[in-house]
This record gives structure tokens, sequence and C-alpha cells, in this order.
């Protein structure tokens, strides 16, 4: 990142980079986007959302930190292998619907059914959840895996 | 779901069990755990023997996609499961003998996962009752096949076979799905057993005659079949367990197989008859003509089980007669019955040749046959099996090559003497042919036994032979063990399975009561057929030196090799000059041509249809739209003058954003949101991007106008905007967006149906999606990778801690 600055033209670079102020406010901001993009992924069903939108939220968030820090600290703070998100999330998305022909169903025959918990009451259960998880890692996956390695690259 | 659509998707299963199993348990051979997998679908489909010999068929059906017709039916007649018991059978001893074969040391992971996947699409396409599955499993097959040949990746023959039988096994199959779809639109159906009960509406139409060539082609390629027959020969660079297992026993017999299975549509004309019959013999003399000069082992074996392909495949055509004329007649169930009972004879001496190949290979150090010899006294075991099987394979009693080759010279003698066609006047050629191939048949299996086996020992191996281990033995064994049982009682096998995959070819309700024997009395052209084979072959054998000279004549530049060689390096070479042609390496080229053929196809689309605008039905324009088409006017300015590529950077960003109001505006929340997300992402990634740019722009001073660039960005431009307001003006039929809204709660208890529509309405886009998003970052990461270590590796030393991800 700071390279990539640098070599934009920018020289004084290495100031920005230690930005306290920055690094204090994206720590707090990353957690309440991240809850956003939860959010976003789990009410997708019923509310604007969606696991495309959360997977982007979510990068977004984890680029914000490492626009604050740097590749190599991000690496210590999320000591998260990529591409295994994107296989992960790739075996969901297949899996799912294929999944679901164990069961009698037609591929992509979604199933849902409603089952009311103790504290948070009625809550419907759908099978595009899981489905809808694998958008989301696999997003999130390609996203991080290829900003982080071009980003990374010079540092 | 019953346990046979799960057996079909079992192995696969088992391919990510035995990744999680290799991660931790170490010491044990990987093949142990693999095992199991045939062995459990073997014992199964034995249990399903009773059933088919009573003429009963299964049919268990399995919704896939019902709406469109392509559903997961397995359908278990005869030939079907004849076939699914090879494949697992085999697939066990083949598993058993690999344990053996491979040591700790090799990619055993990666071995056993090919092979599990190939199990998996072999028994997809033999047991599946609908012609896109099928074409889904065959394709599937090639895939693994290429992946296995190409299992030692840093040999260079591996990857030249593996790129040869991908692409000749590929274009048959894509050739196979035309004549598929063909053949669905002509008898509006995709299940197999409804295509062949309406065949008759196939005949006489061109499309039907084009849709079986299609077909054909498919199965000649994937069976080896002349003139395709040149990958298999490379394919041998494969371990040998392979070999043995997809390149004889199995995977090539997939093309004799969909021959047989699709027989009663083929026969439309007697014409199939023929050209499967000529091929099929073409191929059998050719091919074993080829084999005794060879001196790899391997290349032997590769060399015959081509021509053993062609006998079969010979027989079927043969067998295709007995659709057309009844199948009453002797001659034609001769046929099939012999084309099914050499079926199994060859996976099995065969099997047990190539096991037995591997096991000289892996205790000798060598497959040439010069640098062998004598090992008789050393590996006795080896030498019996050796003996055994190849004398089943050159057709010598009383073993059961001999039975089947009998009855194939039989059906051939009968097809000479039946005199019903044009081709009737040549019909002596048949039998010519057949004792023709049979006799160099006899050549290279004497060959095998002779040259290896006997004779004096030699010193040259690169190891000191010894006989094998028993774990190398026992599949080998086995094999050799089942010649001599179904050579001594072939009526073992022709209640159970033979008849009733016989019936099943020709589409026969009444069992045939085949009964084999192996003396059919002296008035038998078949049993002097043998004599002169063994005859002349032993005396060719003896006086070899005199007349081997023949093969000089046969030029490197008239092979079918030397062809396929020269026309991919030709496709190599101006494939890569019109590709510089076009890609200059600036993105704004690309641009042109895209955007170009954009227009010019709007413009001509328009030009042919006319233009039908309404401006009744747009919404008002406020002042809010108004100020956001000012911002993003004045970004879109500033990024054309700039020479900052930050600030076009956070230009292109505003004029993102300012659509994501728009989409606000509209009361599209969901877009918005999405939109604003691949804002930020996207910005980012330009910024991370500058690393890789060139240091300083090389934009020169003073822009030119370019008159090229302007026509295409307004052409661009005008037409973009004349499509999305005719589409707006015109609808050509009902929106289905009425039926969304509908059904958004009652169909997928859904609230959002911008969300509904993604992941449930039309959530195959969704995967198809998802899966170009995980193959682009892969991909990129990929390339990014190389570009790292090349630069690594030239200059920069220091940085390679770092870049590690």
């Amino acid at each position: 990142m700071k390279s990539a600055l640098k070599r934009a033209g920018y020289k004084q670079v290495h100031k920005q980079m230690n930005d306290v102020h920055l690094q204090f406010i994206s720590k707090v901001a990353f957690f309440i986007i991240l809850l956003f993009a939860f959010n976003l992924f789990f009410a997708g069903h019923y509310t604007p959302g969606g696991g495309f939108v959360g997977g982007l939220l979510t990068s977004a968030a984890i680029v914000l930190l490492l626009i604050a820090f740097d590749v190599k600290t991000l690496k210590k703070m999320l000591p998260i292998r990529f591409r295994l998100l994107i296989a992960s999330g790739l075996f969901l998305a297949l899996g799912v619907p294929t999944g679901l022909m164990f069961f009698g169903y037609p591929f992509f025959t979604h199933e849902f059914t409603e089952i009311t918990l103790p504290i948070l009451g009625e809550i419907g259960l759908h099978s595009a959840t899981p489905f809808d998880l694998g958008v989301f890692l696999t997003v999130c996956g390609s996203t991080l895996l290829i900003i982080i390695l071009v980003g990374g690259a010079d540092d | 779901m019953t346990f046979i659509h799960f057996a079909i998707i079992l192995p696969l299963i088992a391919a990510f069990l035995i990744a999680i199993i290799h991660k931790y348990v170490k010491g044990i051979h990987l093949g142990w755990f693999v095992l199991p997998i045939p062995f459990i679908i073997v014992s199964y489909l034995f249990t399903l023997i009773p059933t088919i010999r009573n003429g009963d068929t299964l049919l268990l059906n399995l919704n896939f996609m019902p709406r469109i017709g392509m559903n997961y039916d397995v359908y278990i007649d005869g030939l079907g499961l004849l076939f699914a018991i090879l494949i697992s059978g085999i697939g066990t001893l083949v598993v058993l003998y690999s344990i053996g074969y491979l040591s700790q040391k090799e990619k055993l992971l990666n071995f056993y996962i090919y092979l599990l996947l190939f199990m998996t699409a072999m028994l997809g396409v033999v047991l599946l009752d609908n012609v896109l599955m099928l074409y889904l499993f065959w394709e599937l097959t090639s895939i693994s096949s290429f992946l296995l040949i190409a299992f030692w990746t840093t040999k260079e023959r591996s990857t030249y076979g593996a790129q040869k039988s991908m692409l000749i096994t590929m274009f048959g199959g894509f050739m196979m799905l035309g004549g598929f779809l063909l053949l669905s639109n002509l008898t509006g159906t995709f299940s197999i057993r409804e295509m062949i009960s309406a065949s008759d509406q196939v005949t006489g139409i061109g499309a039907g005659t084009l849709a079986v060539v299609l077909v054909l082609l498919g199965a000649f390629t994937k069976s080896a079949q002349f003139p395709f027959y040149v990958w298999l020969p490379d394919a041998m660079e494969a371990p040998t367990p392979v070999s043995a297992y997809l390149h004889s026993a199995t995977m090539v017999k997939a093309g004799l197989y969909l021959v047989a299975r699709f027989t009663p549509v083929f026969m439309l004309s007697t014409t199939w008859v023929w050209t499967i019959l000529i091929v099929g013999l073409i191929t059998l003399c050719w091919a074993s003509f080829n084999a005794f000069i060879k001196d790899d082992l391997k290349a032997v074996l590769a060399f015959s089980t081509v021509s053993q392909l062609g006998l079969i495949m010979s027989l079927l055509g043969i067998s295709g007669l007995a659709v057309v004329r009844g199948a009453n007649e002797q001659i034609f169930t001769v046929a099939v019955v012999a084309a099914v009972f050499h079926i199994i004879n060859h996976a099995t001496f065969k099997g047990a040749l190539f096991m037995v190949t591997g096991i000289i290979d892996h205790q000798t150090g060598t497959r040439s046959i010069k640098k062998l010899g004598g090992l008789m006294t050393i590996m006795p075991i080896t030498f019996t099996m050796a003996l055994v099987t190849s004398l089943s394979m050159a057709g010598i009693p009383p073993f059961n090559g001999f039975l089947s080759k009998e009855m194939f010279l039989e059906a051939m003698f009968e097809i000479s003497n039946a005199n019903f066609s044009a081709l009737a006047s040549v019909g002596f050629l048949f039998p010519l042919l057949a004792i023709v191939g049979s006799i160099f048949t006899f050549l290279y299996s004497a060959k095998i036994v002779m040259q290896i086996f006997l004779g004096e020992e030699t010193k040259e191996t690169p190891k000191e032979p010894k006989e094998a281990s028993a774990l190398l033995l026992i599949s080998p064994a086995i094999l050799s063990l089942l010649v001599v049982v179904f050579g001594l009682f072939p009526n073992l096998l022709t209640k159970s399975i033979i008849d009733p995959a016989a019936m099943s070819i020709i589409n026969a309700v009444e069992p045939l009561n085949t009964k084999i024997s192996h003396w059919h009395g002296f008035n038998s052209p078949a049993l002097w057929a043998t004599i002169v084979i063994i005859v002349v072959g032993a005396a060719l054998y003896y006086f070899r030196d005199t007349w081997i000279f023949i093969y000089k004549y046969i030029k490197d530049k008239f092979t079918i090799n030397y062809l396929y060689d020269q026309g991919l390096h030709y496709i190599t070479i101006y494939s890569n000059r019109f590709t510089r042609m076009l890609m200059t390496g600036f993105l704004r080229t690309y641009m042109v041509y895209i955007f170009g053929f954009l227009v010019i196809l709007g413009f001509v689309t328009m030009l042919r249809t006319g233009l039908n605008l309404d401006f009744s039905n747009l919404a008002p324009i406020g002042i809010q739209d108004m100020i956001l088409v000012g911002v993003i006017l004045i970004a879109l300015g500033i990024i054309m003058i700039t020479k900052s590529r930050m600030v076009s950077i956070i230009m292109l960003g505003a004029v993102g954003f300012s659509m994501a109001l728009f989409f606000v505006f509209f009361r599209a929340p969901d877009l918005a949101l999405t939109q604003l997300a691949i804002e930020t992402v996207t910005t980012t990634l330009f910024l991370v991007c500058f690393y890789h740019l060139p240091k300083q722009s090389k934009l020169p001073e003073k822009r030119k106008f370019k008159l090229t660039n302007f026509i295409v960005a307004v052409g661009v431009g005008a037409v973009s905007i004349l499509i999305g307001l005719s589409a707006f003006s015109n609808r050509l039929f009902e929106s289905i967006s009425q039926y969304h809204i509908d059904h958004v709660y009652d169909l997928a208890a859904g609230k959002n149906m911008v969300n509904v529509i993604l992941v449930d309405f039309r959530g195959y886009d969704t995967v198809f999606e998802t899966l170009v998003f995980g193959i682009a970052g892969i991909g990129i990461y990929v390339l990014m990778r190389l570009t790292i270590n090349n630069r690594k590796d030239d200059k920069n030393e220091e940085r390679a801690e770092e870049s590690r991800l």
C-alpha cells in the first residue's frame, strides 16, 4: 500500500500510513461495518440485502483495515486463507442445490420451515441461507484474495 | 433416492473423505481407504443379478431438472449392469494393485481423487437414462482420464499424451452432444429408453442421419477406432494401474457401450451396420499389425487394446442387423453374444496383462522388450499369469478368449454368406480381414511370452529382477483365474449376464437361451480358421526375420500421428499470429474492438427492425436527477483532462456513487447497496493496482484527437440510450415481474423479491455467477503469483519473504 501510493507520486506517504486517527476509527468502524454486513446477509430474504452485498461489504470492512494498517498487520489480525474461503463458498453454492436432491426434491428446489426459539421468537429456516452463504464466502474470498495479493505484492 | 443413485456418486463423496483422511492419517497407504468403495458398489450390484436374470429391468426415478426433462434416472438392464460390474469389479482390483504399485512418495491423494472421480463418471455413463446426463458424465471421464494420464506432470510425454487424448475425446464428445440434441429434437425426449422406442421417427430424415454420424463420432473417438486411435498409445504414459483400468478395461469401452445402447437407433438403415463393421475390422487389422513391431511392452498392449476394441465394434455392427432383421436369425444373436462375451473376456485378460506389465516394469525397471528376457525362472507366478492371459488373447483353447474369438469368426463367416447387400460381392473380405487380424494378434501374443519370459536371460535391466510381492500379484491372479474359469465353464455367465445384456442391445423380449460350447464339430468354418490362425501365426513368428522388413515401408510421414502433430503445430502457429494481430496489449484497443462491434451490431439491428420510441411512460425528470447528471458530467470531464491517476480514480468513484444515488431515487435499494459496495471495493482495487503500472505516466503532454475513438465513444452512448428507450417502449411479451410479485411468498417464503430471484427463482444464474467469481479470483491469484515469482527470481530476491500470501 505504502509504496503503491509512493509510486503514484505521493512523497509524504509515510506519515499518512501511521495515522493514529484512521487506525483507531477503523478498528471501531470495522465491527460496525461487519455487523451491518451480517445484518444485510441474514435479512436479505425479507429486506434489501443478500449474500453478494454482504460479502462485498465484509471485504470492504477488511479493506479498510488494510488501508489503515498494512498487509502484514492484517495477516496477523485475520489469519484467514482466502483461497479456502473461495473453495468453501463454491462448495456451499453448488452443494446445497445438489444436496437437496438427497431429500427427494429436484435440483435447486429450496425448502423452508419455521421454528420458534426461546428468546428470538419465530425464525424462518430456509435452505437458501446456506446457498447465499456460499455466494457470500466466494465474493468475500475472491475480492480479498485479489486486493491483498495485488496490494501486498510491493511491501 | 435409492442406494443405486447414491452408489453412483459414492466415489465422489469418498474423494472428499479421503482428502480429510490423507491429512490426518499418515503411515497407512491411502489405497486401503479407497478399496472399500468399489467393493461395496460391486457387492451391491451382484445382488441385482437375480432381478436382471429374470429379464426384468429397473427404472429408478430421481428428479434433477424435471422441467426440461433432465433427470437423474437410473435405468438398469443387462447391458448397464454388465458395464457397472466391470467398472466397480475391475476398479476394486486396480485399487488393490495400485497399493502395491505406487509408493507412498507419489502424489497419492491426487491419484485416488482422480480415480474416484473416474468411477463416478463411468458409473454415471452406463447407468443413467438421460442423454444430457450421459454427456455430462462422459466428459467427466475424459477429464479424469486427462488428469490421470498427466499424473507425472513433469514428464513431457505424459502431458503430450494427456493433451492428445483430451483433444480427440473431447472433440468426439462435443460431436456426440450435437447428435444427442438432434435426436432429442426429433424424438421429443431426453430419455434414452424413450428415444429408442421412438427410433422410427428418426428414420429417413436428414437430421436423423446427421445425428447418427455425430453420435458415432463420439463412440469412435472414445473407443479409439480407426482413425482416432492415435491417442490411446500415447495415453500409456499414465501409471500402469490407470492403463489397466481406464485405457483397457473400462473407459475405452464407453464407446462400445454407446453403440450397443443406441443400436436400435443406429439401425435406420444397413449403411450404419456396414460402417461400424468395416471401421471395426480395419481397426482390428491395422492395430494388431502395428502392435507386433512395438518394443515398449505397454505400446504393444495399447495397440492390442485398439485392435480388440475394433473386434468388438465390428461384432456390434453385425448385431445391429439383428434389430433390422428380427432377432431370431442365428447369425445376429451369435454376434451380439460374442460382443458381450468378448467385452467381459477382454476386460479380464487385458486387465491382467497390463498388471503383469506393471509388475515387470516395477521389478525390472524397464518395459523394453529388447532388454527383457528369460524372466520365466525368476518370476514364475508372473509368467504363469502372462502365459494364460496371452494364450487367451491369442484365441487358443481352452481359455475364454478362444470361445469369443471363435464366435467372432463364426459371425464373420455367416455375414459373408448371408448375401443381403450391395456389399455381398466383397463379402469374402470380412472373414479374411478377421483372420489376418487374428494372425497378428497371435503374433504379438507370442512375442510377449517368448521374448520376455523365455529366451536368454538378459542382464541389461536397470533393476535386479525378482518376483513381485503378494500385493501386486493378487489382482492379476484373480483376473487370470477368471480367464481360466470362464474358459472352462462359459455357461456360468450366459444365463446370468450375457443373455440379459445381449437382449438389451437388440431390444429382444424373448430370452436367447445361449449355450456357449467349445466344440462345434468339424464342419464349423471357425474351427478351421482357428487352426489356420495358429499354424500361419506360428510359422510367421518362426520366420519373422524374413518378413519384418515390410514395417520399414511405413514412413513416419504417412501416419495419422504425423497428421495430428503437424495439425496441432500449425494451428498453434496461426492462432498465435491471429492473436498477436488483435492483441496489442493496450486496453483501449480492446475497448475499441468490443464497443465498436456493439455499435455496429446495435445500429444494424435498429436499421433492420426500425425504432419505435414511446416517451409517454417515462418518469418526470426532477431537480435531483439534473444535479446528479451534472456531477457525473463534471467528473467525467475531469477524468478526460487530468494527468494524475489519483484524481481520475477518485472521479471514477464519484461517477459510481452518483449512480448509486440514482438507484436510490428510483427506489431500488438492493441495487444502490450493491453499487455502493462495489464502488468501494473497485476504488481500492484501482489504488492497489498503482504499483503494477509504469512509474511515469506515459500519456503524451498534449493528447491528440482520435477520430475512431470519438466515433466509437459517441456511438456507444447513442446505442445504449436508444436500446434502453426502445426496450422500455416495446414489450414483446408479458413481463414476468407480476409472477414474481405474486409468488414471492408462497413459493419461496421471502419478502424481498430481488433476493428471492437471486437465490431461488433464478438461482441457477447465481450459481454460475458465483463460479465465475471464484474462477476469476483464483485465476488472478495464479497469474499474479506467476508474475511475482518471476520478478522474484529475476531481481528482487529480498522481497521473497514478504510477498508470500
